[in-house]
């Protein structure tokens, strides 16, 4: 916080080059989009890049992670995260672009609770896989949906199959959690 | 007393304390307004563990706004929070205007305020009212429903339409508003006033309510901050942070009020935050009224905007003009934007890609009770079963916006 200075937002230039000095092999650019600093940077740097806009840069409150589907116009999809600093509302945009056909991250469970459901539902509709994520499955949809909706190449109309009724008892709800055991009473 | 009945006299006889219930509550419990479900561990009737499922009210939103033009993609955004559409509107077009670079006269932008400020008092309301509701004050929840009506009453003479106003435009607003609105918007909220003042007797002091919300489900500040936890919730664990305040749009930096925090980040202070946040809408309500000018309400661009009738039925310029609006749907420069506003709920945000065609490429909505929700779990462990409805009822998930 005490680095950038209470109240001095900062422009997308600017935060490339302080990110692309402090987190190596992040290779940093900006990026215009109105009202954000915004930043595009490695994959793999994607952890170390919002510890480091966390920690250091004061960009204590996580937003949003969401995803863009540009597979026929680039081949890639665009993961986004959105974090913000309270003390002057100064918001950052973060991208990353990964391989549409092998889409695959490194989580970031680890910095924000939020990301969890966010990357989640990252998953569900893009089919992003998220390296680390603790409890990576569907959110929005239900376990038998085939496909992930929101890739452009996901026919709006498609329709899919019927699925059999589930036994809750024989197939219950995913046993993520360890059964914990009763205090002693 | 042969085997088998031996052991399943054991089994009846299991203390059952010693394991672990698992409880399903939803996708439709009376206790809980929305689809939802909880898929409970317990510990007698403590929670240990809650995996929330939401999704039950997916419909592809986001996907289906990607298939129409821009215009077409604002009845969409009424549908994602019922109790306060017009926000969701209003903060759908400000984002694609910033990316069209255009600014919304003065009137609009006075009009959306004051549209926005009442659909704010009508989302508190419903929270309000039915977490009272859940907790067994049927009267209190009942005044409030009383005066949600009042302002769904005002949605109808304005927009025409109680719930799917679809008032919004971008460059402005649909139509303007009738003639007595100033009184009609101030009869509500005088109306609404009394109710509060009501409700507020009913409540605050009331033993039974404030023993099922006092230092029930606290949030500690971090927390918050790491969930992405916005608006009234963050803001009852002491953080003032109201995108209203911090980041003004459209006219919030003409206009006095506060931004109310709690203390503990508890129910209380939840349900305290909102109630106080009602009043200090009331306040930029007659600000705005007292300050609202005369002029159009949308910007004079044919680009974005559609011709008068006179000039569709009167000449060929017109007539086209209208044809390629409504036909090909107005063309949003290509770019990126995040942009938010202060929802009922905390921040509502629109994450708007435009390709430079007339369709948005993509339309990623924030929803600030999905936040909410993922935090569910932490606030509810170790609370009872009970208590669970509380503070899911402060949470006030609204289905179409969590899930969309």
């Amino acid at each position: 916080m005490a680095q950038r200075g209470a109240g001095v937002a900062l422009d997308s230039s600017e935060l490339a080059g302080r990110v692309g000095g402090a987190v190596a092999g992040s290779e940093a650019r900006p990026f215009a989009t109105p009202g954000s600093a915004a930043i595009e940077v490695a994959p793999a740097s994607i952890e170390a890049v919002l510890r480091y806009l966390r920690d250091d840069l004061g960009f204590d409150l996580y937003v949003d992670v969401t995803a863009v589907d540009y597979e026929a116009l680039r081949g890639t999809i665009e993961v986004l995260y959105v974090v913000r600093s309270l003390s002057d509302a100064a918001q950052a945009v973060v991208k990353v672009a990964i391989d549409a056909r092998d889409p695959h991250l490194p989580t970031v469970t680890g910095l924000f609770d939020g990301a969890n459901w966010a990357e989640r539902e990252v998953f569900d509709m893009f089919g992003v896989r998220f390296d680390g994520h603790p409890d990576l499955r569907r959110i929005l949809m239900y376990p038998e949906f085939e496909g992930h909706p929101l890739r452009k190449s996901y026919a709006y109309q498609h329709r899919q199959p019927l699925t059999p009724e589930r036994d809750p008892i024989a197939d219950p709800w995913p046993r993520r959690h360890p059964i914990p055991q009763p205090s002693q009473k | 007393m042969n085997g088998e009945n031996a052991e399943k006299k054991e089994q009846t006889l299991a203390d059952p304390l010693s394991e672990v219930m698992e409880l399903q509550m939803g996708p439709s419990h009376p206790a809980c307004h929305g689809t939802i479900k909880f898929n409970l561990k317990l510990d007698g009737e403590n929670i240990m563990v809650l995996d929330t499922e939401v999704g039950y009210l997916h419909r592809g939103f986001e996907k289906m706004v990607e298939q129409g033009t821009w215009t077409q993609a604002i009845p969409y955004t009424d549908r994602l929070n019922y109790a306060s559409p017009l926000i969701n509107n209003f903060i759908f077009c400000e984002a694609v205007e910033r990316l069209c670079d255009i600014t919304v006269p003065e009137r609009a932008s006075y009009l959306r305020v004051i549209l926005s400020e009442c659909s704010r008092i009508a989302d508190h309301l419903t929270c309000l009212g039915m977490g009272a509701t859940e907790l067994g004050a049927f009267s209190a929840g009942f005044y409030m429903n009383e005066a949600r009506e009042l302002l769904y009453n005002l949605n109808s003479r304005v927009t025409g339409a109680r719930v799917t106003v679809s008032y919004g435009r971008v460059g402005g607003l649909a139509r303007d508003v009738p003639d007595d609105f100033e009184d009609m918007v101030r009869e509500a909220i005088r109306k609404t006033e009394a109710v509060l003042s009501d409700s507020e007797k009913l409540l605050e002091r009331n033993r039974i309510f404030t023993d099922r919300m006092v230092g029930i489900g606290i949030m500690s500040q971090e927390t918050a901050k790491s969930f992405g936890i916005t608006g009234p919730m963050l803001r009852a664990t002491g953080i003032a942070y109201d995108v209203r305040k911090a980041a003004p749009y459209m006219f919030y930096d003409r206009f006095d009020f506060e931004v109310p925090v709690g203390t503990k980040g508890d129910n209380f202070d939840r349900f305290a935050v909102r109630f106080e946040e009602v009043k200090q809408s009331i306040r930029i309500i007659d600000q705005a009224l007292k300050q609202l000018p005369q002029g159009p309400v949308v910007v004079d661009n044919p680009l974005y905007v559609l011709p008068d009738k006179k000039d569709v039925y009167g000449n060929i310029e017109g007539l086209m003009n209208h044809f390629k609006i409504v036909i090909e749907g107005i063309r949003v420069p290509a770019g990126e934007i995040y942009f938010a506003g202060e929802g009922a709920n905390g921040e509502l945000g629109f994450y708007v890609v435009s390709d430079g065609s007339g369709r948005p490429y993509r339309v990623r909505v924030r929803p600030p009770c999905f936040y909410g929700m993922a935090s569910l779990e932490t606030m509810a462990k170790g609370h009872m079963v009970s208590d669970l409805v509380a503070i899911f009822g402060m949470v006030n998930m609204i289905g179409g916006e969590c899930d969309r």
